[in-house]
């Protein structure tokens, strides 16, 4: 069971906030789900508190309902074969802000006492950065992001491989309607507990995104990230070609390269081949512009990857010539003889050597993935939880005398003022977030320093129990999360590094 | 506040999904004996689809609680939700002659929509043998082909009351089971109704009735109180309900048990239910024609055709 502080009440009742039903309990009662009840004056759950714990087998490992779920049963193990600790996966929060955190909790590493504070923050400063793995279009830059006919968020910048999206934010969130913020909040929720959101862009496309899965645009499920730009696929694979083919055209939305005109090609020898591009040149071998942006031949709007050819130099051309036209994902690709009246031809088969170019260029390309990093801000009141004055915690964060976890697994704190986190919610425990109808997102967030760096920052000590103490409250248990730094471990901080 | 929840129950994706959100807790299953690997495809679809349309359920209910808390009426007004359409529905028929609420059917009305928004998921063609979403007690369940659903009953002691069987060719899709065992209070004494019948909505409004059917007004060793006092925000507001039942008489037990009885057989004539059993301390009956799985219930003693009464095991 854990015991929460509960503040609203009403004759003699209290309302637990647990859940969107939102139960008036009198003492001694239990709410509709039977999971809460009021013991004097006190809500008390009988629901888990998550721990992950670090078995020495590491044999906790169990297959996830959705990517990113981890959950074992309680082994009844309380010996000390496995390290703790506790995250703040439904850990709770506490209002008013000058109460300490729900749990602020002490266990020994190495000898050295450690604190951690464990809370489940009420982040109304918040939002996602998605990456989505693919060449393709999926609407001009700042073009709104919308779900269930509400803006949640834009497209922002290309970057290498992928496109990316900002979704969420204080201004969609509580800035717009009251269905803007609703629908913004359902968005950032799904998204950050590994479920698939369904959204448009405007003058883009419809996609569909999960975490950790590939990313489904209007309909169709992107398989590979391209390897490189047309130009730098060129110059990688230049050598392989010589040979089978006298030219080669690597279609990109980006940078189309071209091997006769590309510096590889000129190193190798590669004659002149009379090609002409419609495009703007930038340097020998590389065109930006070939097409618009779409879905089709790398990234391009093309679907007859000749279109973005002119005429060939009947002076350079020669009846015979061979030419490989390829996306940058090698998921399209063209094989063409020049004919007598310098026209390319489409032949149906492709030679094996040239085949097994187009194949390494595919292999090459890593499988498409949407990732969701989670970024909210812990604001005063959240720090307030932790230390009588919460600047002191955000200075200590910066000094790395207190290490930020969520859920267990690291968080990326932004450099700069305040304490702006950014987490990769797959490494997370499944269903780590919830939400409150402000409407704000709920996270669980950890700080773990030193018992007297905890002391010396102005902590709630009153407030410290020993992990035995919270681990009888805690029924859920998850593994540790891959390739995650322990939260407790010396290195983490300035004085273990 | 925390969001809804899903794990597999068995340690694996072939195992059934546990859905809990607030107050509400879902177990699902999905089986088809002629299919290979493709089942473990579809049942990947069908948990996925299912976790999407829960996640947002108890919203859903929330938004229209007074409205559902309030009693039902014929030709009432009609919520906006889905499942809160499908409780509305299933007690309407009830509304005139009885008072319920459409929080009476709200268990199955959320495990009729579980169920199908996973159907939808599938073609009318490849659809899977069988699908069960379990909301506490209260079933709905897709039978195709030869397959059967099976709901062992008994007693709070656990000794065993028989079984119910669902089949393919059955059109029932719903069972229910309503009484003091469960979580909602009641306003009769029975220990268990179970309730079969076309889904599991309308299986749990007539539960709810039969069990609050079986009853001796007026007796002494029966306990009851304003249902407000026992629950805060109940929706039965300050009417009473048992609280508590003292021993009873072989001939007293048979009484309240008729009186359940003739609400079923009433519910089964009106088209509205299609059969149910009916328990109370060491006593059971059933309601309607039994189907060909259910020979598990002892040769009727009583010469009225539909009766029959159940020795517990």
């Amino acid at each position: 069971m854990v015991k929460q502080k509960v503040e609203i009440s009403a004759n003699g009742k209290i309302r637990c906030d647990a859940c969107p039903v939102m139960c008036y309990i009198s003492d001694g009662r239990s709410g509709a789900c039977d999971r809460y009840a009021n013991v004097g004056g006190e809500l008390i759950r009988v629901d888990p508190l998550t721990v992950v714990e670090k078995t020495i087998s590491e044999g906790g490992k169990v297959v996830p309902f959705m990517p990113g779920e981890a959950e074992a049963e309680w082994d009844g193990d309380l010996v000390h074969s496995s390290k703790r600790f506790v995250t703040a996966v439904g850990a709770g929060t506490t209002y008013p802000d000058y109460k300490p955190a729900p749990f602020i909790v002490s266990q020994k590493e190495n000898g050295v006492d450690m604190v951690t504070v464990v809370t489940e923050g009420i982040f109304s400063y918040c939002g996602v950065k998605v990456k989505i793995d693919t060449d393709r279009f999926l609407g001009p830059e700042t073009a709104a992001v919308m779900v269930d006919g509400e803006a949640v968020g834009h497209v922002t910048t290309g970057e290498y491989g992928s496109q990316m999206l900002s979704l969420g934010g204080v201004h969609h969130l509580t800035g717009g309607s009251k269905k803007e913020g609703r629908v913004t909040c359902d968005t950032l929720l799904k998204l950050s507990n590994c479920a698939p959101v369904t959204m448009s862009i405007d003058g883009g496309v419809e996609l569909t995104i999960q975490a950790g899965a590939a990313p489904i645009i209007n309909g169709e499920e992107e398989t590979r990230m391209r390897v490189g730009c047309g130009s730098a696929t060129i110059g990688m694979f230049a050598k392989q070609w010589m040979g089978h083919v006298d030219e080669v055209v690597v279609v990109d939305d980006h940078i189309t390269g071209v091997l006769s005109e590309h510096q590889a090609g000129k190193l190798l020898d590669v004659p002149e081949t009379g090609i002409r591009i419609n495009g703007r040149r930038s340097t020998p071998g590389r065109y930006f512009k070939v097409a618009d942006p779409g879905i089709g031949w790398g990234g391009t709007d093309i679907s007859d990857p000749l279109t973005i050819l002119g005429e060939f130099d009947a002076k350079k051309a020669w009846p015979g010539m061979r030419m490989l036209m390829v996306s940058t994902t090698g998921d399209q690709y063209g094989y063409y003889i020049l004919d007598d009246k310098l026209t390319p031809e489409l032949q149906t088969v492709l030679p094996p050597a040239l085949q097994e170019s187009v194949e390494i260029i595919a292999e090459n390309c890593e499988p498409a993935l949407t990732s969701v990093l989670f970024v909210g801000g812990a604001g005063g009141s959240l720090r307030a939880g932790v230390t009588r004055n919460p600047v002191r915690l955000t200075r200590s964060v910066k000094d790395a005398i207190t290490y930020v976890s969520c859920g267990g697994v690291p968080a990326y704190v932004w450099p700069g003022g305040g304490i702006t986190v950014m987490v990769d919610v797959t490494r997370m425990p499944s269903n780590s977030f919830g939400y409150v109808p402000t409407p704000a997102l709920v996270a669980p967030i950890e700080f773990t320093m030193r018992l007297d760096d905890y002391r010396a920052l102005g902590g709630h000590m009153e407030a410290v129990v020993p992990i035995e103490q919270a681990l009888d409250v805690a029924e859920r248990k998850v593994a540790p999360s891959e390739r995650a730094p322990w939260p407790t471990a010396s290195r983490n901080f300035r004085w273990g590094a | 506040m925390s969001g809804a929840l899903a794990r597999y129950l068995d340690g694996s994706p072939r195992g059934r999904l546990h859905l809990q959100h607030g107050p509400i807790d879902l177990v699902i299953g999905l089986d088809d004996a002629h299919r290979g690997c493709d089942v473990d495809d579809m049942r990947q679809r069908a948990y996925r689809t299912a976790w999407e349309r829960f996640s947002t359920i108890l919203d859903e209910l929330v938004r229209e609680l007074p409205l559902l808390r309030r009693p039902a009426k014929p030709n009432g007004p009609l919520p906006n939700g889905a499942v809160a359409r499908r409780m509305v529905r299933a007690t309407e028929p009830f509304a005139a002659d009885y008072f319920i609420t459409p929080m009476a059917a709200v268990a199955g009305a959320v495990a009729d929509e579980i169920l199908a928004a996973m159907l939808r998921a599938f073609g009318s063609g490849d659809r899977p043998e069988r699908i069960y979403v379990n909301n506490g007690g209260d079933i709905a369940v897709h039978l195709d082909r030869s397959a059967a659903f099976r709901v062992g009953m008994s007693r709070e002691d656990g000794a065993a009351f028989g079984a119910l069987t669902l089949s393919a060719n059955d059109p029932a899709r719903g069972v229910a089971t309503s009484g003091r065992g469960g979580r909602s209070l009641s306003m009769g004494i029975a220990d268990s109704v179970t309730v079969v019948a076309a889904d599991a909505a309308a299986a749990d409004a007539a539960a709810t009735l039969i069990a609050n059917a079986v009853d001796l007004p007026g007796h002494s060793a029966i306990a009851r109180a304003p249902a407000d006092s026992v629950v805060d925000d109940s929706d039965l507001g300050d009417r009473l309900v048992v609280t508590g039942c003292g021993a009873l008489a072989a001939d007293e037990i048979d009484l309240a048990l008729r009186a359940g009885l003739d609400k079923a057989e009433l519910f089964i004539r009106q088209g509205l239910i299609d059969r149910s059993a009916l328990f109370l301390g060491r006593e059971g009956r059933l309601a309607g024609r039994p189907a060909p799985g259910e020979s598990a219930f002892p040769t009727p003693t009583s010469d009225n055709q539909t009766t029959r009464p159940l020795h517990h095991a």
